[in-house]
């Protein structure tokens, strides 16, 4: 019944048989649809591999990846310490959780003209509007993964008189870390969200801005081949991550 | 009223004074942000004239269309995944990654497949939710405990009184949650594609405000979506949690 009763050898076949699945189906919809709307799997390979390929493609993967890793690292700095605040604070944590839930459920893409306005286009805003995305389920997990921790550990600290800053890093920390790296996962898929919407529409490069163009230009081979790199730099990211995030929540 | 509401109410409003002060003691300059009062007085007047009430009737309608066809449509998968281990497993990797490609991505293609209508909008809407509920779905399938399902067999009950009076009882708070995520997903969806490249609705309203320089507009609109999502998913909150303590959770 369980899915570790499945040998390693059934489940690559699975696996292959699923992915054969999904090529026919691809084909197949492009036989119906035409060359106007769809390009065919091996077309699209082919094309991503060329687009990889192409030296005027790599400065902009450059530009994405600048605004990515600066978001990434903006938002984890200021989410762990924000949740670990609010989850160490049960006052503070419980006033301002349901506003974060609030601002959770709305579409970030409506704040999008409010932080063009103020950041102006450009790469600043693209790092803005991607750590609006990404820091909300950092800031969410650690808060929740912090008031998880056992009252015991945080005894232990104050016996052992360490202050706020030491209480946290020593002890919250550590003791969050498998909740948190989940939180950071999470948030990981929504940054690479916000980069490309935002380079969709504030930004002159970048792969969000490779794609808004060739939507322009009805160019149905590049969106496909894009898309495809994009899907599979997605899904390979969040597999690693997750591998890692399977690891941490074993030994704990 | 518990303290912290008291303390959030308090610093909700010295924030939006605050905002009002600095907007109008030109801290803030008008083509940056309007005032908070005026972006009230822009929503109130937005719609009482009724200008508004066509678009924000078609974006409701197709966040009600991606909602209910996502729960609908992700509840059956996932019991039918429940049922078919293996096909599940194999299909493990393909959930786990599927919030983590942006699935706007997809939306030109759906543009080219239906044409700039509604369709490629509300299927984006679905698109963004049906898995949450599929995911929760199946999370709540596997938890009913086998006890309830001994039970159920003590009783001789029939397998659709099984699923009617045990299962589905006993898997309800997986199935709520997996509907407050699909609606919200729904209201991300629908939004964001109407703002991106569309003709019609209220993101499609706010990117025309803004391309027009319609500050005041563009402000009340947002307003109105902040107002309409906190609306409901508070709404939703409220009833999860009245469920949970009925539980006894």
């Amino acid at each position: 019944m369980s899915i570790a009763v499945l040998s390693r050898r059934q489940r690559a076949t699975d696996g292959a048989t699923l992915l054969l699945v999904v090529l026919f189906l691809w084909q197949v919809l492009y036989e119906v649809v035409g060359a106007s709307a769809l390009s065919p799997p091996i077309a699209t390979t082919l094309n991503a591999w060329m687009m990889l390929a192409s030296a005027d493609f790599w400065p902009n993967v450059a530009s994405t990846f600048r605004a990515l890793a600066i978001a990434v690292v903006v938002e984890t700095v200021a989410g762990l310490a924000l949740g670990a605040l609010f989850g160490l604070n049960r006052l503070l944590g419980e006033v301002v959780e349901p506003v974060i839930m609030a601002f959770y459920a709305v579409p970030k893409i409506v704040f999008y003209p409010v932080v063009l306005m103020t950041c102006g286009i450009g790469p600043t805003s693209v790092v803005v509007f991607a750590v609006m995305h990404g820091i909300l389920p950092i800031l969410l997990f650690t808060m929740n993964a912090v008031r998880a921790i056992r009252p015991i550990y945080l005894r232990t600290g104050r016996v052992l008189r360490l202050n706020t800053a030491q209480t946290m890093w020593r002890i919250a920390l550590p003791a969050a870390v498998p909740e948190v790296f989940t939180g950071l996962r999470i948030g990981f898929a929504a940054t690479m969200l916000g980069v490309l919407l935002s380079e969709m529409f504030g930004s002159k490069n970048g792969i969000g801005f490779l794609l808004m163009n060739a939507i322009g230009l009805n160019q149905v081979k590049t969106i496909m081949a894009l898309t495809f790199l994009l899907a599979g730099f997605a899904a390979l990211v969040n597999l690693a991550l997750l591998a890692v995030d399977r690891r941490l929540h074993r030994r704990a | 009223m518990k303290p912290a509401t008291w303390i959030r109410l308090a610093a909700l409003v010295i924030v939006v004074l605050a905002i009002e002060a600095a907007c109008r003691l030109g801290f803030v300059s008008e083509l940056t942000m309007v005032p908070p009062s005026d972006m009230v007085i822009g929503l109130v007047g937005v719609l009482r004239s009724g200008e508004m009430r066509g678009e924000i009737a078609t974006t409701l309608e197709g966040i009600a269309l991606a909602a209910s066809g996502s729960v609908i449509v992700g509840f059956l998968l996932g019991a039918g995944l429940h049922a078919l281990p293996r096909v599940r497993a194999s299909l493990d990797p393909v959930l786990a990654t599927y919030y983590a490609i942006p699935t706007f991505i997809f939306y030109p293609m759906f543009i080219v497949f239906f044409g700039m209508n509604r369709i490629p909008i509300i299927i984006i809407g679905f698109m963004f939710a049906f898995v949450a509920m599929m995911t929760s779905t199946m999370n709540g399938l596997d938890r009913v405990a086998p006890v309830l399902l001994r039970s159920a067999r003590m009783f001789r009950m029939g397998k659709a009184a099984t699923i009617a009076r045990i299962v589905l009882p006993a898997a309800a708070p997986y199935l709520f949650n997996g509907v407050k995520l699909a609606v919200a997903y729904a209201f991300v969806g629908v939004l964001g594609a109407e703002f991106i490249l569309s003709g019609s609705g209220v993101g499609y309203e706010i990117a025309f405000a803004f391309n027009g320089f319609d500050n005041q507009r563009m402000y009340a609109l947002i307003l109105l979506v902040v107002v309409v999502v906190a609306t409901v998913n508070g709404l939703l909150l409220n009833r999860e949690r009245a469920l949970l303590r009925r539980r006894g959770a």
